[in-house]
């Protein structure tokens, strides 16, 4: 059967010299993915650096200022220990940050090494991994970190982990589809057919082919994570307290919430941002890909 | 069909050319934007008149404006399209600053629209009746029962059997053809004035394409409709158009009756077209191969020259379903033989077998019996590193330059591939070779550093045959790999193939479904259909005396006969005499439906 | 087709086998042993010997397998465990909570799904490009907000600063309104990022252009021919979202401190009560299963192609 030896349609459009995009990258940049990836940078040098950005302290707070709304020498305000709620998100941001690192490296790791093997070796394998997928996927992410964190104890790496291991399935299907995608190709075809061994292909052209979604993913898992740790911090199964982290800062402020409502938007805000942020990243990402 | 609503009154008389004209565009210009918000122009002041019961052909190579032009009499540009000036007179009237709401009422109504690909052209998920009947719901005045009555009445008029049951059914469970005719009946169902028919039968195989378009004609003779047909085939424009409008980059390039525009082009690039457009070489005079190559040609069966290709009764099943179900033979008994140095063509529509032996052919699929000996090795018996070892042998040439070359490389990546799986040689002398099959293939040097995708269709494909000549390789296969190219662009490709054939000694075997093509490039020839080998021998034989129906029937719908260069004959005949053969797959039933 | 049916209802079988099974390696057969926890307490003043009694009669001293044997067979009888920190049997537990949790993620559902085609057909009728363009990046600021923080801006919001809602003893339908929002708006982002492309994708497919050369409106257009043609995406991707309602239902509890699977979840984590946490999930999964079979079976009704490949494979 040849479903394919009709004629196209119409010829695709002929690309007469192919001008090449010489641009300078910056003006290529939309302002957009140029403000995600400052928001980005700096979320990572306050985890690094939190003294350049900060004076105060993320534990330790002066009572006389407690709960001082924003605004002078405290700019987001300060909460009911005196503690300045600025510093809390920056010094808070290394515990995010980590997580998020952690749990996208879990996430990745063995969720591509499970795609690649369903996808390239097929059969028998695919069918068993893919119906492991299947069970990873119907337990909500939020369950299954709570049964990992049951086990492992609580921790913002536990949690970290725990996030990881609830986004192995969207990994392991994403990367295999994609595997079979490129391995259906024309060209994939052609490379075998031009004598490429197996490995070799897989390496020059299943994999470059196949990484730009899975990357894109993994981009997006990033803000995923962050907001997952957070919630896993909010409900207490992160750091234990006075440890800054962003999660547990709302649910702390949250005692105080009809009087002090800085203490709650902020970090919240902060959250929110840096997953924009990741989104946005991840889209360019998807689009430079196809 | 005297149900169908009056024709109106502005209707004039069968080809009277007095009448104001169907359709008339002067100086149509039309522009799109790009990403940067530049618009640039891609069609330049075309003007044109079609009368009724004209037919108008407008016939271009990609890019050439001719899809273009006819989105934008109908209103449907692409998004960032723009008329930016001229007239579009639909009898008279000026629609082309109309808003989109007040076309709304012309579409459907007074135009109709037969579009080019009948897979993707119906709605999946709605039966066929709902979208034959669309139009008349949305131009209202039908009661539900009568526009069940026209929708099985025009299902009949455009030759489906059993319309009711037709009507019912949805568009995957019909054949390519019969949705074309799905889609002619929603077109005709208000008896439109106009019918656009855009590049309407390029996606059916050529025995369904030649019954489509007399459906085509016949309902044009009968309703006195004017036609505007935008087609790539010079062809097919030939045979079927009264009037012809060549395009080329947007601008007319040559306009006037069809049989003088043949005969006596004015424009090179027209007459660049005529000399490429294969059809129109074969109805003129066949262009077979010189009897040099053809002397080698051993009949079918004789024993074969040393080196060439033995295909012994191979034979496909496929699986159908579970473990009992009936095996379907994709492949039945298939032998042929290709001496070496020669061109043996395998020819043949959708679902012959053709694209299953190829893949048995390179070692890409092992077939469920039947042997395969190229230069004296057994295809069907080789694995791991045998198989890939007998890739510097046998090298495969895809259609679609589009997919066969990995978007990620470069084209010197790409080329240097071969080249590095058997590593022949070292960086230096890797490098002297890509430049030497960039050579043979005619590229200039600056396309290394590129990526395919900032290349031409014609440029890629020369790529993919740079590619497949890396490893010296004794046979090419060539699967369809002109069908994707523009005819000028094919003409070239298939030069380059000749001049490497006999600089390389090569042995073609060469897939297409165009028999034109394989007139002009092969020695031999295999007939395919269902799977089975039909007829097969020397390309002229085959062409000249074919012995089998169905080959006989494959040679009568190549288009271009009847408007053939060179041949001598009267104007092209009234419409009624042009289209008196009605199409086969009308039933009877059809017939009683007319007045 | 019946027996396609009962095929995909064995696989549906074998998913939530397996998915007990996971919950059961997870939770009971690793350490973490809440009746240690529980009866260790030196308040309780309990000898080993008399703990080691207490094991025995959860049957917490038996091997693993057996233990595994035996909670397949009580899951399968209906008895779910006994909640160790509780110390009533999960089951009424269960039934305790559930109502509440369910009209929660309902309303929040049908919330969401509103929400999410309100938000594609607006973006695709809406008259101006830079109104289209706002709404239709609308779901991706919905996507990037914590369900936890979304609760208490929106308590912040609608009760301290407006005082629309009060904090303390809302009437019932009241109280439900921001928990309901809090659930839907993450729900919808997802819902109506898979409508709006697959609604592009389908508006650019050609039997669109061929409908409107019938002298079809935009409205008709998306009526009668995306609407059906879009379905079926949004109808994969509802299914997945299915696990991350029932996520967000349990975190939206907590933040409004309403009764429910939520907080009985919370409960079980911090006493490591494994086998109320097991229930939880085995339940969740069987939800999510049966949802998912359902919009198997529902797919060729939406999609006809899929009705001649069911035919096939019966």
């Amino acid at each position: 059967m040849s479903a394919s030896t009709t004629t196209l349609d119409s010829p695709p459009p002929v690309v007469e010299s192919g001008g090449r995009d010489v641009r300078p990258l910056l003006s290529r940049l939309q302002p957009g993915l140029l403000i995600a990836w400052l928001v980005v940078a700096v979320v990572l040098l306050w985890t690094v650096l939190p003294g350049w950005f900060t004076q105060y302290s993320g534990t330790a707070g002066m009572a006389r200022e407690k709960l001082l709304p924003p605004g002078g020498v405290h700019l987001l305000g300060t909460d009911e220990l005196g503690r300045d709620l600025l510093a809390r998100i920056i010094h808070g941001s290394a515990q995010s940050v980590t997580g998020a690192f952690v749990a996208v490296a879990v996430g990745l790791l063995l969720g591509t090494l499970l795609g690649l093997l369903a996808g390239s070796l097929g059969g028998r394998v695919d069918a068993v991994l893919m119906r492991g997928v299947d069970v990873l996927l119907s337990i909500p992410g939020l369950l299954l970190s709570l049964s990992i964190i049951i086990i492992l104890g609580f921790g913002t790496v536990n949690a970290a982990i725990a996030v990881g291991v609830g986004s192995v399935a969207g990994f392991a299907r994403l990367s295999r589809s994609e595997v079979m995608r490129v391995r259906r190709s024309d060209y994939v075809e052609a490379a075998f057919g031009s004598g490429g061994t197996f490995s070799k292909v897989l390496w020059r052209h299943v994999l470059p082919n196949s990484a730009g979604p899975v990357l894109a993913l993994a981009a997006l898992q990033f803000g995923t994570a962050i907001m997952a740790i957070s919630t896993l911090g909010f409900l207490g199964y992160g750091a234990p307290p006075p440890t800054p982290e962003w999660g547990l800062l709302i649910a702390e402020g949250r005692k105080y919430i009809a009087t002090s409502w800085w203490l709650t938007t902020f970090p919240g805000a902060v959250v929110v941002v840096v997953v924009l942020a990741a989104n946005r990243i991840s889209r360019s990402i998807r689009k430079g890909s196809s | 069909m005297s149900i169908i609503a009056p024709p109106l009154p502005t209707l004039g008389g069968i080809g009277a050319a007095t009448a104001t004209p169907v359709l008339e565009l002067e100086n149509l210009s039309v522009s799109y934007r790009d990403h940067r918000h530049h618009y640039s122009r891609a069609v330049h002041d075309v003007s044109l008149s079609i009368g009724a019961g004209e037919v108008l052909a407008l016939v271009g190579e990609s890019g050439s404006g001719k899809s273009t032009t006819a989105q934008a009499v109908i209103g449907l540009l692409a998004g960032n399209g723009r008329v930016d000036g001229g007239a579009i007179r639909l009898q008279g009237t000026d629609i082309a600053g109309w808003s989109q709401k007040r076309l709304e009422s012309v579409r459907g109504s007074r135009i109709g629209l037969i579009p080019q690909d009948p897979t993707s052209s119906l709605n999946p998920v709605k039966t066929i009746g709902a979208q034959v009947g669309e139009a008349l719901r949305l131009h209202g005045r039908f009661s539900r029962k009568e526009r069940l009555e026209h929708i099985f009445e025009l299902l009949a008029r455009v030759g489906l059997s059993q319309p009711a049951l037709r009507a019912r059914q949805y568009p995957h469970e019909l054949s390519g053809g019969m949705r074309q005719r799905a889609l002619i009946a929603a077109a005709i169902a208000l008896r439109p004035q106009l019918i656009i028919a855009d590049e309407a039968t390029s996606a059916l195989d050529v025995t369904v394409q030649k019954r489509i378009l007399d459906l085509i004609d016949e309902l044009r003779r009968e309703e006195g409709t004017a036609v505007l047909f935008v087609t790539h085939d010079l062809g097919v424009a030939a045979d079927r158009s009264d009037r012809l409008v060549v395009l080329q980059g947007g601008r007319i390039q040559e306009a006037g009756r069809t049989s003088e525009v043949l005969a006596n082009p004015r424009s090179s690039y027209t007459r660049a077209l005529l000399a490429d457009a294969p059809s129109l070489a074969l109805a003129a005079n066949g262009p077979w191969r010189s009897p040099v190559q053809s002397a080698t040609v051993h009949p079918a069966g004789a024993a074969p020259a040393e080196a060439g290709i033995v295909v012994r009764d191979l034979v496909q099943e496929f699986r159908t379903g579970p473990r009992n179900a009936p095996v379907f033979k994709a492949l039945d008994s298939v032998s042929f033989d290709v001496p070496a140095g020669t061109t043996h063509a395998l020819v043949g529509e959708s679902g012959s077998g053709k694209t299953t032996t190829v893949r048995a052919l390179v070692g890409f699929h092992k077939a469920t019996s039947g042997s395969i000996s190229i230069a004296g090795t057994d295809v069907g018996s080789l694995a791991g590193e045998e198989l890939r070892q007998f890739r510097r042998t046998v090298q495969l040439v895809h259609q679609n330059p589009f997919t066969s070359l990995d978007p990620r490389q470069s084209i010197r990546q790409i080329i240097e591939e071969p080249l590095l799986n058997f590593g022949t040689s070292d960086r230096a002398g890797r490098a002297a070779r890509i430049e030497g099959l960039l050579e043979r293939v005619r590229l200039p040097h600056a396309v290394l550093a590129r990526s395919p995708r900032e290349l031409s269709g014609g440029q890629r494909q020369r790529v993919a045959i740079a590619r497949a000549l890396a490893l010296d390789p004794k046979v090419l296969v060539l699967d369809e790999a002109v069908s994707a190219l523009d005819v000028t662009v094919q003409a070239q490709i298939l030069a380059l193939l000749e001049e490497l054939q006999r600089e390389l000694a090569l042995t073609y075997v060469f897939i297409s479904h165009d028999l034109a093509v394989v007139a002009q490039i092969a020695d031999t020839v295999s007939v395919m259909s269902a799977g089975r080998v039909v007829e097969s021998g020397t390309v002229k034989d085959v062409f000249l005396s074919p012995r089998h129906e169905y080959t006989r029937e494959l040679i009568a719908a190549i288009p271009g006969q009847r408007g053939a260069v060179g041949v001598p004959k009267a104007e092209r005949p009234p419409a009624t005499h042009a289209t008196a053969r009605i199409s086969p797959a009308i039933p009877t039933t059809a017939k009683a439906g007319r007045r | 087709m019946p027996s396609y049916l009962a095929g995909r209802i064995g696989q549906a079988l074998l998913v939530l086998w397996a998915a007990f099974t996971l919950s059961f390696i997870l939770l009971q057969a690793l350490p973490g042993d809440a009746l240690l926890i529980k009866y260790q307490n030196p308040d309780m003043g309990l000898s080993p010997e008399q703990i080691a009694e207490i094991r025995a009669s959860y049957g917490a001293d038996q091997s693993l397998v057996l233990q595994y044997l035996h909670t397949l067979g009580n899951f399968l009888t209906g008895n779910l465990g006994y909640s160790v920190s509780a110390s009533v049997p999960v089951l009424d537990q269960l039934a305790t909570n559930l109502p509440a949790t369910a009209r929660l993620a309902g309303l929040g559902f049908a919330a969401a799904v509103l929400l999410a085609v309100g938000i594609a057909v607006l973006a695709n009728l809406a008259r101006f490009a830079w109104l289209r363009t706002a709404i239709a990046s609308l779901p991706s600021l919905f996507i990037s907000v914590p369900v936890f923080w979304l609760g208490i801006v929106l308590i912040q919001v609608f009760s301290f600063r407006l005082k629309l809602i009060p904090v303390i003893n809302p009437p019932e339908w009241q109280g439900l309104i921001l928990p309901v929002l809090t659930l839907a708006i993450p729900i919808s982002a997802p819902l109506a990022q898979v409508l709006l492309r697959s609604m592009d994708d389908v508006l650019t497919q050609p039997f669109i252009s061929v409908a409107r050369a019938r002298g079809a409106s935009l409205p008709w257009i998306l009526w009668h021919h995306v609407a059906r043609n879009a379905l079926l995406p949004t109808l994969t991707i509802a299914g997945i979202l299915f696990g991350e309602l029932i996520g967000g239902a349990v975190v939206t509890e907590t933040v409004f401190g309403r009764s429910g699977l939520g907080q009985l979840t919370q409960q079980a984590v911090d006493n490591q009560d494994a086998s109320v946490l097991q229930a939880i999930v085995v339940l969740a999964a069987a939800v999510f299963v049966v949802v998912n079979l359902i919009i198997d079976l529902i797919y060729p009704l939406v999609d006809p192609r899929l009705k001649k490949s069911l035919g096939a494979n019966a």
